[in-house]
């Protein structure tokens, strides 16, 4: 299915997140440093569909799922739910944005309250989104019904729990159950199994697959394990040094990767066909040697230092988005023979 | 959490010995002029005399009984030293919190406040507005001690807001759309348990000694408090008369006091803090000398166990 043929819930366009460097360093010199973290960043998700984002560490996902969710202030760009630009700080507003875009953490051993019940963190967000019911028995049924949605089952063993008395893959789903209170459109899922064991990760991702059909959920799901992604996403983004370099659907991006760095990716993967090699094929750092610096980012293309294809032009001009085939696009100018593709889709 | 704590915190050996050592002062407190078998300052016949059925802790050298000075005197240790570490404790709070949590300009002025605080010299200070104010001395100690002694835990407790509050939990008590002051009331403080309460300690004990110590310096000793008894030890030469109990009884009333205060003090450490609570019995080492803790559920799980992590 082509993006084009579903309106989209939420969109990026030109998302920019810039951090102002402090303290002490050498680059601190310069008035105004900052950290590029995302610089760029279009995107749409659509109801129903799981858009993937890989990167590797640092290279500004998380600031993409936060600027979405707008816990942080973007620095330039538009954020649009429904057609609509937002931008709200927090207050009355942003409860409405976040009634409908909620947020998953990688972490489920620091998302959750160790001072506060399952009981405590759902309520709370039933409440603060209206959705606890009148009554006490309204509550529990509510409560009962998302702690079901995600298999933890009787709810009653669960309610009663401390985040230290539940393993990790049951805290994820707690914090799945937690978001879904909201009865949201889209779910921004920042590497939610990363953190957990190789052998629960898949029962993970599979509930959140569920979850997407029956709920019909936009889901963006960020990791830098680009076989779960294949096996996950509809459409891959794949992100490097805050800018998006390739993307589309994701088993023409994961079988015939267009651009250099997602090559280099897929080939310090051993196994995409197998989810469960997953830690294998997280992206080795070493491997595709040092991240450039989000202070001073390269010119031109922030991949040219090293990519095995840099030609002169990749050193100063910054190339720009194109088609590679109807289904996949890449920010590369060795596929500067087609026309560019416009900016703002994906 | 209250529900399921308080079982717990008194399984605690430690806390149960300081609360019950508390205890026992504050029933002093409320019943000392009651039971105190004479005035304390009824002169009588027996001056310097040792302990005896009449009088058990001896007699000082207009005859009064020592007993009984300690017994009223229990009473204004208690209520100026924690007086005092409430008004602190909440100043700590507020100011901590506050200057913790809100971003920029206004977080950064709070904490230049509780910095030049921080250096005011607390025990001179109240010498020297003691000695102006001639009289009712308690609520001077305790106006002043909680209003100069609320820094240091004023600024431990902006240090651990800044780290909570970039605590995933507290993010995500963000996104899921929770208001600031229940971000601070619900999700902060009550991790923040053992620093606040342990600041209201320690702020009691450094007032008691202070009130204690004003007293034996001979300032304020219009009112009976254990510094007084200890004063009049000192200004009639108790030690070279061997009159032992004018002094020895008041300094174990102090000690154990501080004692028990300690305790508490260690009670809440261990058991707000769950790596010293659990005793290292749910943990394991690898072979590799990594330190892990086993986690049960319906698949099991090794997590590592982190740095300073509260759970
Ligand atoms: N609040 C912040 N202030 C300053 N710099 C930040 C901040 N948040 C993130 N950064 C920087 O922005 C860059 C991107 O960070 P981000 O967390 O988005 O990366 P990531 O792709 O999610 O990495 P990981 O896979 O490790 O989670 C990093 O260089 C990081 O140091
Ligand atoms: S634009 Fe140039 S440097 Fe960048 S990936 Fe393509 S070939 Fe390599
Ligand atoms: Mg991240």
């Amino acid at each position: 299915m082509a993006p084009e043929q579903t309106t989209a819930v939420l969109e990026a366009e030109g998302l920019t997140k810039h951090f102002p460097v402090r303290g002490a360093g050498r680059d601190v010199l310069r008035r105004g440093a900052a950290v590029h973290a995302v610089d760029d960043v279009a995107l749409s998700l659509h109801r129903g569909r799981v858009t993937a984002l890989v990167g590797e560490s640092g290279s500004g996902k998380s600031t993409v799922a936060r600027l979405l969710a707008q816990l942080q202030t973007r620095t330039g760009g538009a954020v649009r739910l429904h057609g609509k630009d937002v931008t709200v700080h927090g207050g009355r507003r942003f409860r409405a944005y976040c009634r409908s875009v909620q947020l998953i953490f990688q972490d489920p051993f620091a998302s959750l309250n160790p001072v506060h019940t399952v009981r405590y963190h759902l309520t709370r967000a039933l409440r603060v989104h209206g959705h606890a019911g009148r009554t006490a028995r309204e509550l529990e049924e509510a409560l009962t019904d998302l702690l079901g949605r995600v298999r933890l089952t009787p709810a009653e063993q669960y309610l009663a729990k401390f985040p230290h008395e539940l393993s990790g893959g049951q805290r994820q789903r707690v914090a799945i159950a937690r978001a879904l209170a909201a009865r949201p459109e889209v779910l921004l899922a920042d590497e939610p199994v990363s953190m957990l064991d190789v052998s629960i990760r898949l029962g993970v991702l599979n509930l959140l697959r569920d979850l997407k059909e029956q709920l019909s959920l936009a889901v963006l799901y960020i990791t830098h394990d680009i076989a779960s992604a294949r096996y996950f996403a509809d459409e891959t983004l794949v992100m490097y040094a805050g800018r998006l370099v390739e993307g589309g659907e994701s088993e023409t991006v994961t079988q015939s990767p267009a651009h250099p760095y997602t090559r280099l990716l897929i080939d310090s993967a051993p196994d995409p066909e197998r989810i469960g090699s997953a830690q294998r094929a997280e992206l080795d750092e070493d491997d595709l040697g040092e991240p450039p610096s989000l202070v001073t980012p390269p010119a031109g293309c922030r991949f040219h230092p090293r990519c095995p294809h840099a030609m002169e032009r990749c050193t100063t001009e910054l190339p720009p988005r194109f088609e590679v085939s109807g289904k996949q696009w890449a920010a590369c100018w060795l596929y500067d023979n087609g026309s560019p593709a416009p900016a703002g889709e994906s | 959490m209250a529900r399921l704590r308080r079982p717990k915190f008194l399984r605690n050996g430690k806390a149960t010995a300081g609360a019950l050592i508390l205890l026992f002062f504050f029933i002093l407190a409320v019943i000392g002029s009651w039971i105190a078998p004479y005035s304390p300052d009824a002169t009588g016949p027996d001056a310097v005399v040792g302990p005896s059925g009449a009088h058990w802790f001896g007699t000082d050298q207009l005859g009064r009984d020592i007993y009984s000075q300690l017994l009223v005197g229990t009473r204004g240790v208690i209520v100026v030293g924690f007086a005092a570490g409430v008004i602190a404790t909440v100043l700590s709070l507020v100011i901590g919190i506050a200057s913790g949590y809100l971003p920029g300009r206004g977080g950064e002025a709070l904490s230049v406040i509780s910095n030049v605080f921080l250096v005011l010299p607390a025990l001179p200070l109240l010498i020297i507005i003691t000695s102006a104010t001639p009289k009712d001395g308690g609520w001077i100690v305790i106006l002043t001690i909680g209003l100069t002694s609320w820094a240091w835990n004023a600024r431990l407790l902006r240090a651990q807001t800044l780290s909570l509050r970039r605590r995933d939990y507290v993010e995500a008590a963000r996104a899921t759309g929770e208001s600031t002051w229940r971000i601070i009331a619900f999700e902060i403080l009550p991790n923040l348990t053992a620093i606040i309460a342990s600041g209201f300690v320690g702020t009691v004990v450094f007032t008691i000694l202070s009130e204690i110590t004003l007293a034996f310096v001979g300032i304020n000793v219009s009112e009976w408090n254990w510094g007084t008894v200890l004063y009049w030890a000192q200004s009639q030469d108790a030690l070279a008369q061997n009159a032992w109990w004018w002094f020895v009884p008041a300094g174990m009333a102090i000690a154990l006091l501080g004692t028990g205060l300690a305790l508490l003090n260690f009670g809440i450490d261990e058991f707000v803090n769950p790596r010293l609570r659990s005793g290292g019995r749910a943990r394991v080492r690898t072979r590799a000398g990594r330190r892990l803790r086993m986690r049960v559920g319906f698949t099991p799980v090794l997590a590592t166990v982190e740095e300073g992590e509260a759970r």
